[in-house]
């Protein structure tokens, strides 16, 4: 009775916040609304009794996300009412799609054919830290890998497109610093007195 | 665990690493150019290691990986056609504008994405491999940062190809809700039983990511401009490689997770394939940039390649990877063409450059108008066969009409490429065309032209071997 209540508690407080994110004027009032989301899906998973994945969720999407986007907002001046100009010409096209989509999901959901596993074995001695670990370590250890790839690939990629060197900036090279020798800079030049 | 079947995979991956180390402790100018061939070897010898390991086949990782005939026959064409893509736009580079040793580099991951794209037999293992493959392509679309439509082309490629990921997860995630699980075993047994709507609406949207994946019309809107913007060597690589990693796992999809569904998918595949040979013949009449005509040809020719799986056919997957291998062949010829034209020192891809080419340079003329003639589809050469084999297999699962439009369609691409070659044939050029002729590219497309007209001969084994492979699917 409590779960339930609580549940629909977050579940309201994440629907009001989505519908804030779309519709307030002001940017960073979006993405603190973002913030707010995020913090109720986590109590959400609390709720499920998964408190590996509500932390990750927390530490994740608000620690690392969030502040990203707040940071790309306040950082550039990007004019937010220029995004907004078609709006009009391009609601009933979108609302359209949205509405046809929203009936598909309802339509499958209520269609039975969704696997809901009902006994969920997250209630024994085992914390899901330690679950979701063994798991990611044994069956999953092939994607793993793989997902550590694509993270490599992500910086090298990052990098390759973003370091470039310019020619005639003045930065310092510690290397030819040390390495200079004072017969290399300072020659000695005799002048004849005249 | 024996991961000797995965050898060649993991060979690769280290030496990628390696080859990052390679380009940042080598000298500035030559960093490109070690890399380059670094990596050329350690694909040569994962080939090698991929051939021997793949003798057997078998599951790894719970099946998520699999080694069998497909993966085998799938892997050898990406690996070769990536090998004679970095080989043919090694030299082009410098006046492309970007010599970034990092270029093979990311090429080398992409390629192992591919490689273990075509082994995917579960969904989780399938998508991570799918953004192994294609996070790499977006950046070198942008990698000449100082063009604007270089970056445009990344940009937009990278938005789409974004929006593309979401719909193949959200359709990986219906159909995990349907099933319960995500190997591609268990969703076969459940499809069979039971096709329910909500696997239908899953089925629906993987389709439509790897269709963005293949560039198949309605999902083909990146490719002209992203073909165009990219520099040429990744262009050629981007028409070449990319193409056979995806068809292979569309393949999987249909014929090993859905594979008693014929019903649900070939409606979609043959929707797909109609409106990709349609457009992407019609769209190319209009085109003077050879890149973009190169982008919407190889529209046309997914399009036709998927007749092949829309016949729900075993020869008909048979005859899509006889496709593929001619598909590699012929672009690779045509791109070597189109990387060595040059004007002044600077490069040019429009149609008209390429006026009275045949007088000044006869044996690229041929070899441009022996590979134009074939992916036109003019019989005795390979794109022929590879056409023939794909609409036999359309009319043997009764589907005519798309046969028949196939072969219209192929017409109306006839006219197009015809063009090319009356330009080079019959117009007089005003200003003459500088060709770079290195060795190796000249060596290449004089290999690539005996196998586009000796292709019959080698139709037989082909088909022998291709049919032993899908029938164990």
């Amino acid at each position: 009775m409590v779960t339930s209540l609580f549940f629909y508690l977050f579940s309201f407080i994440i629907t009001a916040c989505a519908v804030m994110v779309i519709s307030s004027r002001n940017p960073v009032h979006s993405v603190l609304f973002l913030i707010l989301a995020f913090f109720n899906s986590g109590a959400l998973f609390v709720i499920l009794g998964a408190e590996f994945l509500a932390m990750m969720l927390v530490i994740v999407y608000v620690g690392a996300v969030a502040v990203l986007f707040l940071f790309v907002v306040m950082m550039l001046n990007i004019n937010f009412s220029k995004i907004k100009e078609g709006f009009q010409k391009y609601f009933p096209i979108g609302s359209l799609i949205g509405f046809i989509l929203f009936i598909e999901i309802i339509l499958m959901v209520f269609s039975g054919d969704l696997l809901v596993n009902k006994n969920n074995e997250l209630n024994d001695n085992i914390p899901n830290t330690h679950k979701i670990g063994s798991l990611l370590y044994t069956e999953y250890i092939y994607v793993f890998q793989l997902s550590g790839l694509i993270l490599l690939v992500a910086m090298v990629g990052a990098i390759v497109l973003t370091l470039r060197e310019r020619p005639g900036v003045k930065k310092q090279d510690i290397i030819s610093q040390n390495t200079r020798k004072v017969s290399d800079v300072i020659s000695i030049v005799k002048k004849e007195s005249s | 665990m024996n991961l000797y079947g995965i050898s060649g995979e993991i060979f690769l991956a280290i030496s990628g690493m390696i080859a990052l180390l390679i380009s940042v402790f080598s000298s500035k100018d030559s960093s490109l150019k070690i890399t380059t061939r670094f990596c050329n070897l350690s694909l040569l010898i994962s080939l090698i290691l991929i051939v021997l390991s793949h003798q057997n086949s078998g599951y790894l990782f719970n099946e998520m990986y699999v080694y069998d005939g497909l993966s085998l026959y799938s892997k050898t064409l990406i690996l070769l056609g990536t090998i004679l893509t970095l080989l043919i736009g090694s030299k082009p580079q410098k006046i492309d504008g970007f010599n970034q040793p990092e270029y093979p580099v990311l090429i080398l991951f992409s390629v192992l994405g591919m490689v273990l794209m075509s082994s995917s037999k579960n969904l989780i293992s399938l998508y991570m491999a799918l953004e192994l493959q294609s996070l790499p392509l977006y950046v070198i679309a942008a990698i000449n940062r100082d063009n604007l439509k270089s970056s445009e082309a990344g940009l937009k490629y990278f938005i789409l190809g974004a929006l593309s990921s979401g719909l193949l997860l959200f359709g990986m995630s219906l159909v995990y809700g349907a099933v319960g699980d995500t190997s591609f075993s268990l969703i076969s047994e459940v499809s069979s039983q039971n096709m329910s709507s909500i696997l239908l609406v899953g089925l629906v949207f993987i389709l439509s990511g790897l269709a963005f994946k293949i560039s198949l019309v309605p999902f083909h809107m990146w490719t002209p401009d992203v073909y165009e913007g990219a520099p040429t060597p990744v262009t050629a690589f981007f028409a070449i490689v990319p193409k056979i990693a995806a068809i292979t796992i569309l393949v999987r999809v249909t014929f090993s997770a859905f594979d008693n569904a014929i019903t649900s998918w070939q409606q979609i595949i043959i929707f797909l394939s109609l409106l990709s040979m349609i457009l992407g013949s019609f769209a190319a009449i209009m085109q003077n940039n050879l890149k973009r005509l190169m982008a919407y040809s190889s529209i046309a020719h997914m399009g036709y390649a998927l007749v092949g799986v829309a016949s729900g056919l075993l020869e008909g997957v048979s005859g899509v990877l006889i496709y593929m291998a001619i598909y590699i062949i012929m672009n690779v010829g045509a791109f070597i063409i189109i990387l060595s034209m040059r004007r002044d020192n600077q490069i040019v891809e429009e149609i008209y450059d390429l006026k009275g080419i045949s007088k000044t340079h006869p044996f690229l003329a041929f070899s441009f108008v022996t590979i134009l003639f074939s992916m036109a589809g003019i019989p005795p050469l390979a794109g022929f066969f590879g056409k023939w084999l794909v609409f036999y297999s359309a009319v043997n699962a009764n589907l005519i009409f798309l046969a028949i439009i196939g072969v219209l369609t192929s017409v109306v691409g006839a006219f197009y490429y015809l063009r090319i070659i009356k330009i080079m044939y019959f117009d007089e050029n005003d200003v003459n065309l500088d060709v770079v002729e290195n060795k190796s590219s000249m060596a290449i497309l004089g290999l690539m032209l005996f196998l586009t007209l000796s292709f019959g001969i080698f139709l037989n084994w082909f088909v022998e071997t291709t049919m032993g492979i899908v029938s164990l699917i």
